[in-house]
């Protein structure tokens, strides 16, 4: 029987009991502290910080296994989001262990730039929601600040793992939604196994005000929000046609 | 066996008066989707079309008509119609649509306020009548009210009691006339009464007595279905016989008396027997049958009982509780699931959304999953549906219960339920802090201490509150004793009771309201710093709360378990006391839209409430309080129990944005039956759906027009949200909506 170490604190912001974008069903969404990168699209800014550790693995198990009710159909469960929840490795592996002893759904929401302990973590989870930022080395730079090798080395270990993936990928208006960028997502993503889902997020402005709360430079302060219509009509034109997905 | 009921599988039924035995040996589940249904035929449209007119006159005028020279009574009017020739399925309360009923037996004095506020006289004969000769309901009430009963009405700590109106919420199995006809029922009742021997206690010189009303209740109900032309002392023939009889039988119901809730009862899975019978000896088809209980659904929508605009105030858009509860699962876990149950809902389509008859889905985890799904679409796209958990309630109520007004489960024709409104304990709580006097009038109320201290203390307080609560329950108890004897003494229901059993079970019905204001308060009492402001009497006027504190509906047990302590340690001192008729006390968590005025009525609570503020319907979370996402309310409510405690119901209303559950219908139907399942399966009571977005609701509160048939679930009813009081509205759009960020 796995063990797990109920002791071990983790830094929470929130629980979203009634998640259903997170995965599949209905998704109890726990959104972790600390991130490394500085997204400027970030909408979840108040995150960056890791703080306190605030809860307990038996915390929060509890207040998880109380939603199991309502996981049952539909493959419903929890997805750890944040944040980065690699950045709080020990803690997701250790939830993880009880949570999997209860038989419910792990998804994890992830742009996969934690700092180890990724086999671990992998091992314990049945699902990863990934965040493609950019995928040329110049373009990741300047889109999070910072090198793109934790990246592909968390991928790689993915792929090892033959982890299901949901693809997510943020469309930021003159970043993402010319055809170069496009054809360069799709050779990308062929290279990948174990391809699941595949979504577009077109970038939007309801994380502003948290920007002016925090008294934090919002990079993007003026950028448009990016077109849904346009959004959609990319999706169809090189995902649709390309993959065939479930 | 009788020639009507040939093909019928023979069984208890055919010796007794069992209608749940016959639906037993003879319904026939059904697994498949709502492919086969029928759309309305061009009669049911002709009907529909003309009260539509009918309708819209009467929302202008407010109430279209009354007869003034007629006394409510099961054969008082000559027979109307709506559009004779393209009605299937006949029969109205008196002899024109909407033209309402003069029921003075509950009280004269209201009688007057109604008919002056639509500016109508009364028959002087009947006027007469009623002041000089006959005694009302309302006069027993208060010849034996004591003043403790009378401060405890007055300030509003039990209010809406039905002293003065009809308790309503009795459900007659109107279903035995057609199964039956009436002569079988006469001759069981003289059999019943034949048998009633022994000492002449006064138990027994009142239920002889009551079997005696019952029989001549039948009669009349023979004789005005005859002048519609039906002869309806055999039972019924056919579905449409069937589905004619049954309405005459409910029809009768609504003539005599003018209840609160008048229920329907469950009939989907009863009138499924005979349209599959019709339906097998092909003389029936399936528009055909569509058409019976679309047109009986029709008639369903047109009752209508006479109201005070005061009435209307605390119970808004006209309600009649006409709730008609369907599916469910059998004790041996068979689904009573049936095309009928379809298409009942069905005729939310085919004619409109609208609040009446109540639809009341009972819930349970077994149901098929395809009829699942389509409840929760007709949920999403029609806000009409209200869900009760039956594998909550089949353990105590049997396979063939229904619910009376929003929650409360009979079983058909064996139970009946004293109806008892509610106690306001937030109100209560207040008492006990300001030594029984009341907050808003300064009136002492209760011979109980203040608590003088600066800052509240918890166990202080709670000890102090359910000393209290042991003496409201005790004037509660009383209250409920005198109201119910007044009412079978002065306007006995013999023809709703004809339909039951002679030896019926008794449920004394007693509610709660403010439950979630009385566990935030002392929740803020036990983990916060509460200081009452207090006036120049000692009253408290206002709280100053410092800190933060768990609050009801976020999945709490520091909290959810205070709730639970107050409903537990209530029906307790409830259950001490001795009820009229050797009632069962029973307990319900239900507000209707009355928490809005109850909430008028209420001084500042301890929790941060300011005066005045409306409480949270039935047993939801106040507010936007339940801040942790939909999950965690739903639990906090399905902790209350049902069961042990509260089992007269635990009404929740649960309002989430569209795109939250899921950006496809699919998903959505999908993630709506996940939450149905998943809240129920915990042991939750009852939910109500709403599916909308708080945008229309304000964009419906400046432009009605634009929204004429949009219907909300309110606390434990539709409604109409252009008929709600601008409060009203103004509340519902303040409860939470379940969205994300």
């Amino acid at each position: 029987m796995v063990k797990c170490n109920m002791e071990v604190m983790g830094s929470v912001d929130s629980i979203e009991t009634f998640g259903l974008v997170d995965g599949p069903g209905i998704r109890t969404v726990v959104f972790l502290n600390g991130c490394m990168l500085r997204c400027k699209y970030c909408h979840n800014p108040e995150m960056w910080k890791k703080g306190q550790n605030n809860m307990s693995v038996n915390q929060l198990v509890s207040k998880v296994v109380r939603n199991k009710p309502y996981f049952e159909r539909n493959q419903g469960g929890v997805t750890f989001s944040g944040g980065e929840p690699l950045l709080q490795a020990p803690f997701v592996i250790e939830v993880s262990k009880c949570l999997r002893k209860e038989g419910i759904h792990i998804a994890l929401d992830t742009a996969g730039v934690g700092i180890g302990q990724y086999e671990e973590v992998l091992e314990n989870i049945d699902l990863v929601l990934l965040d493609i930022k950019h995928l040329t080395r110049e373009g990741y730079q300047d889109l999070v600040g910072k090198e793109m090798d934790e990246f592909l080395k968390f991928i790689e270990v993915c792929q090892k793992f033959r982890k299901p993936l949901w693809i997510r990928q943020v469309v930021v208006p003159g970043v993402h939604d010319n055809d170069e960028y496009m054809k360069m997502l799709v050779d990308y993503l062929k290279t990948l196994k174990n391809i699941e889902k595949i979504e577009f997020l077109p970038y939007h402005k309801l994380g502003s005000e948290k920007y002016e709360t925090l008294g934090i430079d919002n990079p993007y302060y003026d950028k448009k929000a990016m077109d849904e219509d346009v959004c959609r009509e990319l999706y169809q034109k090189y995902i649709a046609t390309n993959f065939s997905l479930k | 066996m009788k020639d009507e009921w040939k093909k019928f599988i023979e069984g208890l039924w055919t010796e007794e008066v069992n209608v749940q035995n016959f639906i037993d040996k003879n319904y026939k589940a059904y697994n498949g989707d709502e492919s086969f249904l029928s759309g309305a035929t061009a009669k049911t449209k002709k009907v529909w079309s003309r009260c539509e007119e009918l309708l819209k006159e009467e929302l202008k005028k407010h109430v279209l008509d009354i007869d003034t020279s007629h006394m409510s009574g099961i054969d008082a009017y000559d027979a109307g119609y709506i559009d004779k020739e393209n009605e299937v399925i006949v029969g109205l309360q008196t002899d024109a649509p909407l033209k309402r009923i003069v029921n003075p037996y509950g009280g004269i004095r209201m009688v007057y306020q109604e008919l002056e506020a639509y500016g109508y006289k009364l028959d002087p004969m009947v006027d007469k009548y009623f002041n000089e000769y006959r005694k009302t309901h309302n006069q027993g009430v208060f010849d034996a009210y004591n003043e403790e009963i009378r401060k405890a009405r007055h300030v509003g700590l039990l209010t809406g009691l039905p002293d003065a109106y009809g308790r309503g919420r009795i459900i007659g199995d109107y279903r035995r006339v057609a199964l039956y006809g009436i002569d079988f029922l006469m001759e069981k009742k003289k059999e019943d009464w034949d048998q009633l021997t022994g000492p002449m206690t006064s138990e027994l010189i009142q239920l002889r007595e009551d079997v005696s009303m019952q029989y001549r209740a039948l009669e009349q109900i023979k004789n005005m279905a005859a002048r519609y032309g039906f002869d309806i002392s055999k039972p019924a023939r056919n579905a449409k016989e069937a589905i004619q009889w049954t309405y005459f039988a409910y029809l009768a119901a609504v003539k005599e008396n003018n209840g609160a809730a008048m229920s329907l009862g469950r009939v989907d899975d009863f009138f499924d027997i005979y349209i599959e019978r019709d339906l097998a000896d092909g003389i029936l088809t399936e528009e055909e049958a569509q058409e019976l209980i679309d047109q009986f659904v029709i008639k369903l929508r047109l009752v209508r009982h006479l109201r005070t605009p005061d009435y209307d105030e605390l119970f808004s858009g006209d309600p009649t509780w006409v709730t008609c509860s369907l599916a469910g699962i059998t004790e041996d876990r068979r689904s009573k699931v049936t095309k009928t149950s379809y298409r009942i809902l069905h005729t939310l389509t085919n004619l409109d959304p609208a609040p009446e008859p109540n639809m009341t889905v009972l819930w349970s985890k077994d149901l098929p999953e395809s009829f699942k799904k389509y409840c929760a679409r007709m949920s999403i796209e029609t806000d009409a549906i209200q869900y009760e958990n039956d594998d909550v309630m089949r353990p105590l109520y049997g396979d063939d219960y229904a619910i009376a007004c929003c929650v409360s489960a009979m079983r058909v024709g064996r139970d009946m339920q004293f109806f008892g409104a509610r106690c306001n304990l937030a109100k209560a709580l207040l008492y006990a802090i300001n030594g029984g006097v009341d907050e808003m009038k300064g009136d002492k109320v209760l011979d109980v201490p203040a608590i003088d201290d600066e800052i509240l203390d918890y166990d202080k307080v709670r000890d102090a509150y359910f000393a209290v609560l042991e003496k409201v329950a005790g004037i509660y108890s009383d209250a409920m004793n005198v109201i119910h004897y007044m009412h079978d003494k002065y306007a006995y229901e013999a023809g709703q009771m004809a339909l039951h059993d002679t030896n019926v079970r008794r449920l004394m019905a007693y509610g709660v309201a403010g439950l979630s204001v009385v566990a935030d308060s002392l929740s803020a009492i036990k983990y916060a710093r509460v200081k009452p402001i207090r006036n120049e009497e000692g009253v408290s006027v206002d709280f100053e709360v410092e800190g933060d504190f768990p609050k009801f509906g976020n999945d709490d047990d520091r909290v959810d378990d205070i709730a639970k302590e107050v409903l537990d340690k209530f029906y307790k001192e409830l259950c001490k006391h001795q009820p009229y008729r050797n009632a069962e006390p029973t307990l319900s968590v239900l507000t209707i839209t009355s928490n809005v005025v109850y909430g008028t009525k209420t001084g500042a609570t301890p929790d941060g409430r300011k005066a005045g503020v409306a409480f949270a319907p039935g047993a939801n979370p106040m507010h936007e309080r339940d801040a942790s996402g939909a999950l965690a309310s739903l639990n906090s409510v399905a902790k209350l129990k049902y069961q042990e405690c509260c089992r007269d119901g635990i009404s929740n209303t649960f309002s989430i944005v569209p795109s939250t559950l899921g950006s496809t219908q699919k998903e959505q139907i999908d993630n709506l039956v996940s939450v149905l399942d998943g809240y129920f399966v915990q042991g939750a009571h009852h939910l109500n759906v709403n599916v909308l977005n708080r945008e229309t609701l304000e964009d419906a509160m400046e432009h009605p027009d634009k929204y004429p048939l949009l219907t909300i679930r309110v606390s434990g009813y539709a409604v109409r949200f252009n008929r709600l009081t601008r409060r009203q509205q103004e509340e519902v759009i303040a409860r939470t909506f379940h969205g994300k960020m």
